[in-house]
């Protein structure tokens, strides 16, 4: 059986425009991951350009378009995503395009160093580590395991439409990383940088980036606590509302 | 892309006190300090940084914080460490890392790893390998730091935060070719293109840091990231400077059957353990007291002797099993949740119910560029050690050497964090003391550009995936777990001929902007470089010791061997070079005979 590849091809040095290219493969027996059959391809095209690392899903290299839902391609199995044996792959949606299936995420790094992404404390530190409970750190779970991959923001429509001043979902996922950490003391301050209409506001609560974030994480769930302690702030950290003062 | 640097107009060279290549954790340790310092530093790296390998280590990081076990010593692990190592790192080094490894650790805690924790709040330690409580007489020890089973990427992400935060200046997917050499034999610094634009750049340092992992890919099963290629080596060993112990390759018991993953000790930290065809946990009889956290040389070579013997698993009997099942969800959910995910896509099995096939599998370089516990890289002049000016390494490319013949488990994030700090401390005050190099010529500059104008020239030749394929099959073949002379002399003439393809590659595609498959060829050179000190290394030592295993010279020989191997790549030629034993505050340990 044979299937039928639909590539994303684009060189700026000799394509005007961008096109969809098809190769036809013979249907390998196993059932192999997005990442191998492109190494399969390019083993023959060696023009074929894309990103990878670890090839296991934790260097958030390879992000792309996948049959219309953005993935990483070196997890995702053929047999999740083929339609009819056919697979169309295309580069992240939104971004400018370098060359076939690599975007140019600049935006997408600008978005993340805005929320000042590192821990920001005004104690001095202890001489050993500072203490956590683990009910405190559990609070990390399901935010400090992003990977950068930009398969969610890049999958946002309002991150389509303001790639500039909205932060997406990504950012705003490790925003609330440092905002529920227990040992960060700049909580007002990272409030007060996110209340404006759209660094967070722009977020209608799509759902896009939880259905396609390959850690199986949920950027929705962050932004609407980041929503609730703009406005009601926290009882602990005695925050101000941001904006109704 | 430009042919020529030209010095006189200097359009196209960046200049910095300090340049490391590579944006790994240990880089990015050294360009913490550095950046911290208010030295001009900058991190060359061909992938964004948290693409770097670092990203997959698992376990955690090995260090005496006295967190599980109030009375926990470092001197126990430098012990441990000293035996894994069989006797070869050298204890001055091991001393350093395990008595400044608390203090490198805090300060990741400080930065914001989000490390598990105990109940009192302190860092959570989970046992690994090796690992011992009162010099190897009191039982197993817990001293293995974790951020659930994701430590590595929970470092590299603080990392590169903190360097956000102290504005390091990154050049992020560009590529270092070669080292810029001047007559002095000083390291002045880089040739490097930036993969998306086709900028040929030199980038002029004070000094240049080599922080470029490993180079796994030289075998055809391995852990390690597509990107492993040993770029640094590749670099100094064509500049002609040596290499240290690279016969010394670290098998990974767990690697994922047929898919090459990673599985972490810490699954057997933790209580897994691993089982043969006839469900066997077949690690007691190899291991009466450590079993399945016996060091992870004799593990692998275990599972390799069960196999053998006819008692793996699967319908070809050629992996064993590793248990998890009898721990429970509620463990195995909230220890190690990244070992489900990865056994469910990779192997299809839920180790909550079944068990993880699993084979020995490549995953660590133990020797790599010699250095001191500075990072300042060394080369042999008749017989001694020779610093070169410029040019330092530090983490899996260095060979310091702290992991000598075989690395702990969770050794290998200590070394990036303790001796990236050292170097760059040590860099900060050297420079700031008015230390440097001298410029480089024309000639030297283009020197450094010849490996590139001359792919960029190919009209003919051989395909970079066909010759990568033979390289891979043939360290594969002679040069894995265990190894006979007869077997490598035919792997080393084997690798004469893939020489000779690999310096005549023919880049068909010579455009510019983002052409993976010119990076994959001068990848490939790379790797050529390592496979065959590793090869030559392999060959020429006629004993057994830690990772390096031989059926025709099965015993350790310290009469010859207790010393590093040290090879010299103009002659292809390996030499001597003595193991330190003289730590500064505690008495050495004396080789013993190294059973678990």
């Amino acid at each position: 059986m044979e299937l039928s590849v639909s590539l994303y091809r684009y060189n700026p040095e000799q394509d005007k425009f961008p096109y969809m290219k098809n190769y036809k493969v013979k249907k390998p027996e196993k059932d192999i991951m997005v990442l191998d059959l492109l190494n399969m391809l390019k083993e023959d095209d060696a023009t074929i350009s894309y990103r990878r690392s670890c090839r296991e899903g934790v260097c958030g290299s390879d992000g792309m378009n996948i049959n219309g839902k953005n993935g990483l391609a070196c997890i995702t199995p053929l047999s999740e995503v083929l339609k009819g044996n056919k697979l169309e792959l295309r580069p992240l949606p939104g971004l400018p395009v370098i060359r076939d299936l690599i975007v140019d995420m600049t935006q997408f790094y600008e978005q993340y160093e805005k929320i000042k992404p590192f821990l920001q404390s005004d104690t001095e530190p202890p001489e050993q580590e500072r203490l956590q409970s683990p009910q405190d750190r559990d609070k990390l779970d399901g935010l400090y395991e992003c990977i950068l991959c930009a398969c969610c923001s890049t999958s946002c429509p309002s991150f389509w439409w303001n790639p500039d001043k909205f932060v997406g979902p990504a950012a705003l996922l490790q925003a609330y990383r440092f905002l529920a950490d227990t040992r960060d003391t700049k909580k007002q301050e990272r409030l007060e940088e996110l209340g404006d209409p759209f660094s967070v506001y722009r977020c209608h609560g799509i759902m896009n980036c939880v259905s396609v974030c390959p850690k199986g994480l949920n950027p929705n769930k962050a932004i609407g606590e980041i929503k609730s302690m703009l406005l009601t702030g926290t009882k602990e950290d005695k925050i101000k509302v941001v904006g109704l003062e | 892309m430009n042919k020529v640097i030209n010095i006189s107009n200097k359009s196209n060279i960046k200049e910095f006190d300090a340049l490391i290549v590579g944006g790994g954790g240990s880089g990015m340790r050294t360009s913490l300090e550095l950046a911290k310092s208010g030295l001009n530093t900058a991190v060359i790296s061909k992938v964004f940084p948290t693409r770097s390998h670092t990203v997959s280590a698992q376990g955690g990081i090995t260090c005496a914080i006295q967190s599980a076990d109030p009375n926990d010593d470092w001197r126990w692990h430098m012990y441990d460490t000293v035996k894994g190592s069989d006797y070869i790192g050298d204890q001055d080094a091991i001393e350093y890392m395990c008595s400044e490894g608390p203090k490198a650790v805090y300060e990741l805690e400080h930065m914001g790893l989000p490390f598990s924790r105990f109940e009192n709040g302190r860092i959570y330690q989970r046992p690994f390998g090796g690992q011992s409580k009162d010099f190897g007489k009191g039982g197993q020890a817990a001293r293995t730091c974790a951020a659930a089973d994701r430590t590595g990427h929970a470092l590299l992400h603080t990392l590169y935060q903190n360097n956000v935060k102290e504005g390091t200046n990154f050049l992020n997917e560009w590529f270092a070719v070669d080292l810029v050499k001047n007559s002095k034999n000083e390291i002045t610094g880089v040739i490097a293109f930036s993969i998306e634009s086709g900028e040929v750049c030199y980038l002029k340092a004070q000094a240049t840091v080599l922080a470029t992992g490993g180079a796994g890919r030289i075998y055809a099963s391995t852990t390690n990231a597509l990107i492993n290629t040993g770029d640094g080596l590749g670099m100094t060993l064509r500049a002609g400077f040596s290499a240290q112990d690279m016969e010394m390759w670290q098998f990974h018991p767990t690697g994922i059957y047929g898919a090459g993953s990673l599985v972490t000790e810490g699954c057997r930290g933790e209580g897994g353990y691993l089982i043969n065809s006839d469900g066997e946990r077949f690690m007691e009889r190899y291991a009466p007291n450590a079993k399945d956290l016996a060091g992870r040389d004799v593990v692998a070579r275990s599972m390799v002797m069960e196999i053998l013997e006819g008692r793996g698993c699967g319908p070809e009997k050629d992996h064993v099993f590793l248990k998890l099942d009898h721990l429970g969800a509620d463990v195995l959910n909230s220890k190690l949740p990244g070992i489900c995910e990865l056994s469910k896509t990779f192997a299809h099995v839920d180790p909550i119910k079944e068990p993880i096939p699993v084979v020995p599998t490549c995953h660590y370089m133990m020797g790599g560029t010699p250095t001191n516990i500075h990072g300042q890289a060394f080369s042999r002049n008749d017989g001694n050690d020779l610093m070169v000016s410029g040019l330092f390494s530090v983490g899996e490319a260095a060979c310091v050497s702290v992991h000598g013949a075989n690395r702990l488990g969770g050794n290998s994030l200590l070394d990036l964090v303790v001796f990236g700090r050292a170097a760059g401390k040590h860099i900060n005050e050297e420079l700031k003391s008015g230390g440097g190099v001298d410029n480089a010529s024309s000639e030297d500059i283009e020197l450094a550009m010849s490996r590139l104008n001359s792919l960029n020239e190919s009209e003919s030749g051989y395909e970079v995936a066909d010759v990568k394929k033979q390289l891979q099959t043939c360290m594969q073949n002679y040069f894995g777990v265990f190894r006979r002379g007869e077997f490598m002399e035919k792997g080393v003439k084997e690798l004469e001929e893939i020489r000779e393809k690999s310096e005549n590659l023919y880049l068909k595609d010579k455009s510019i902007a983002f052409n993976t498959n010119r990076v994959e060829a001068l990848e490939l050179q790379n790797l050529l470089e390592v496979a065959e000190a590793t090869a030559i290394s392999a060959m020429m030592r006629d004993e057994s010791r830690g990772a390096h295993a031989r059926d025709d010279f099965p015993e350790r020989d310290d009469e010859n061997w207790l010393c590093h191997s040290l090879y010299d790549p103009v002659e292809k030629k390996l030499g001597k070079r003595d193991v330190n034993f003289v730590p500064k505050e505690v008495e050495a340990f004396p080789p013993k005979m190294r059973s678990y």
